[in-house]
């Protein structure tokens, strides 16, 4: 929220400039004001909880939340149960997230270069996209059994389909004048790909694998929640069950820190890789 | 260069080698059945720089792109140094109203690209050094390294202009390609494409707008009339080579232009 001011000098009107006016708010520095924030809803969050305005069984404390990341984190630390809860969760969403990208690529150039794949490919796709894919979790546990396969395999299916979008997407980005040029080049269908259209479409692709990085997560605790297995979600799962709800919390938080550093990592390769387009990050790529 | 032996120039028998030969050259887009040209005949000497000018919407840039071997015409010969036009051909230099420099490429590999399309990475790379002397020659010596979003729009054109160079194409086809620029720059570019065209002896053909920049680069300008697309006048202009941005205020020049604008204000331009 900037206003514009104008601020005259006395001695001559004419002198009459403009000053842009930025609020105090907007001027706090964001690791700041982040912490801030932070603080303050943690601080509300004590209060609601000292207040006893909502059960301790529903929403425990901040203070117990924290006393519980710190066993966690003691448990992890040491080697224990937890650390080979946490390995296997992050082996789903790894293998899940690696399947996802090359299935999804795959098809998106399929679907986004091929006039066979937009019309006959493209409208499956479409169609399953639609479908509520945890639905498939039942099936996949019955394929694939109680092991990480299942749970890899619904972390992929989910993810997969906004990378192939992207992908697809990206390969559309081209301008005419752009193929036109290439044309006047004589460029092969494949330079064109591969010069001209992957390039162009890199932002597009990145964007699909952001997304997908979400939902592999979301795809890999579906599947331990409704297949069992040995994950970070199954001890979620017993610990809610058991209404221990600091618990609950805390894993929750380590497991977000998991989906936070994949998109982080997507998000330093999209820099690296697409570093023309330096101008365009927005609050999601920070 | 007497000024006898200048009025002749446009006429010179020596520069009577036809390059390009178009022949009934027809265009229909089948869809909402456009009729873009109509037996259009061109011929274009070698070494000559003509120019082409009309209404929005007359058919100019099919007429390029049939030209260039982009398009197919719907009937009609095009015939370059001896060899029907049947796609996109080695000996023709494009260059479009954007410069459509890729921001993943520095200058001097946006300018090689042409050669890494067509001889592979190592060819383009051995063409470095013809890269950087174009580069020097149209005043962007020391940009070579630079990514194009650092470049003004003045900047990117006279890099496609190289990139357009790169292959030495004997042909120069140009669909508006300085109409993005501001006045200045663009008659600044106008006569950097006349010092190009006169050093290689290159046969160019100009798209464009404007009527000043038709007539001042330009041996022949002519005038297209829309529906169907078609060339009703060819106006030999017979100023003295090389062209110099003085002679916009001559007479002469003003009459060609006036002549021009005469022609197109029978059709009215909206
Ligand atoms: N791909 C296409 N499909 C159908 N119609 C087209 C196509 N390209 C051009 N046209 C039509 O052909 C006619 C001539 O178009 P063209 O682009 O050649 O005009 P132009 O003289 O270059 O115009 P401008 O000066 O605005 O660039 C127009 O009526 C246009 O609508
Ligand atoms: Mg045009």
């Amino acid at each position: 929220m900037s206003v514009a001011e104008v601020i005259r000098d006395q001695n001559d009107p004419a002198d009459t400039v403009w000053v842009e006016h930025v609020s105090w708010i907007d001027r706090v520095p964001r690791a700041i004001s982040m912490i801030a924030l932070f603080i303050a809803f943690v601080a509300l969050w004590q209060i609601a909880t000292m207040l006893q305005l909502i059960s301790p069984i529903i929403l425990p404390t901040p203070i117990e939340v924290a006393r519980d990341l710190y066993s966690v984190a003691a448990n992890l630390l040491s080697g224990d149960y937890m650390l080979f809860a946490l390995w296997t969760t992050m082996k789903e969403v790894f293998y899940g997230f690696i399947i996802a990208t090359v299935i999804g690529f795959s098809l998106g150039v399929l679907v986004g270069e091929t006039t066979f794949g937009e019309r006959a490919v493209m409208p499956y796709l479409v169609a399953i996209d639609t479908m509520p894919k945890i639905a498939f979790a039942p099936l996949f546990v019955a394929w694939l059994g109680f092991d990480i396969h299942s749970k890899v395999a619904l972390a992929a299916f989910i993810a997969t389909f906004p990378i192939i979008v992207g992908t697809a997407a990206g390969l559309h980005a081209a301008d005419e004048n752009a193929r036109m040029l290439f044309k006047t080049m004589g460029a092969t269908r494949w330079q064109t790909l591969i010069k001209l259209k992957l390039p162009t479409g890199l932002p597009h692709f990145f964007t699909g694998l952001k997304i997908g990085s979400v939902g592999v997560m979301a795809g890999a605790i579906t599947g331990e929640f409704l297949g069992g297995g040995k994950g970070f979600g199954e001890l979620i799962r017993v610990a809610a069950s058991m209404l221990d709800t600091p618990r609950v919390f805390s894993l929750i938080i380590y497991l977000s820190l998991v989906g936070l550093s994949l998109f982080a990592f997507v998000t330093w390769m999209q820099r690296r890789f697409v570093f023309w387009h330096k101008d365009r990050t927005s609050a999601a790529d920070a | 260069m007497s000024a006898a032996a200048a009025a002749v120039l446009t006429s010179d028998p020596v520069r009577r080698e036809p390059v390009y030969e178009l022949s009934s050259v027809t265009k229909v887009y089948p869809r909402r059945n456009v009729h873009a040209l109509d037996k259009v005949d061109l011929t274009l000497e070698r070494g000559s720089f003509s120019a082409v000018i009309g209404s929005s919407g007359c058919g100019k840039s099919t007429l390029l792109k049939i030209m260039a071997g982009l398009h197919t015409p719907s009937a009609g010969r095009v015939v370059l140094a001896g060899k029907p036009v049947t796609g996109p051909r080695r000996d023709i230099g494009m260059m479009f109203q954007q410069a459509t420099l890729f921001p993943w490429r520095t200058t001097i590999e946006n300018i090689v690209l042409p050669i890494e399309i067509r001889d592979g990475k190592r060819a383009a790379r051995a063409k470095h050094e013809d890269a950087r002397r174009l580069l020097e020659l149209v005043g962007l010596k020391g940009f070579e390294h630079v990514y194009p979003n650092e470049l003004s729009g003045g900047m990117a054109q006279r890099a496609a202009i190289c990139r357009m160079l790169i292959t030495e194409p004997a042909v120069l086809l140009l669909d508006e390609p300085f109409s993005a620029l501001d006045e200045l720059s663009r008659e600044f570019m106008n006569m950097e494409l006349q010092r190009v065209c006169l050093a290689r002896d290159a046969t160019a053909f100009l798209v464009t707008h404007s009527i000043p920049e038709a007539v001042i680069l330009s041996d022949i300008v002519y005038v297209m009339k829309p529906r169907p697309g078609r060339i009703v006048e060819a106006v030999t202009i017979d100023l003295p080579r090389p062209r110099t941005l003085d002679m916009m205020t001559t007479p002469r020049f003003g009459a060609l232009v006036d002549h021009i604008r005469g022609r197109l204000d029978k059709e009215a331009f909206l």
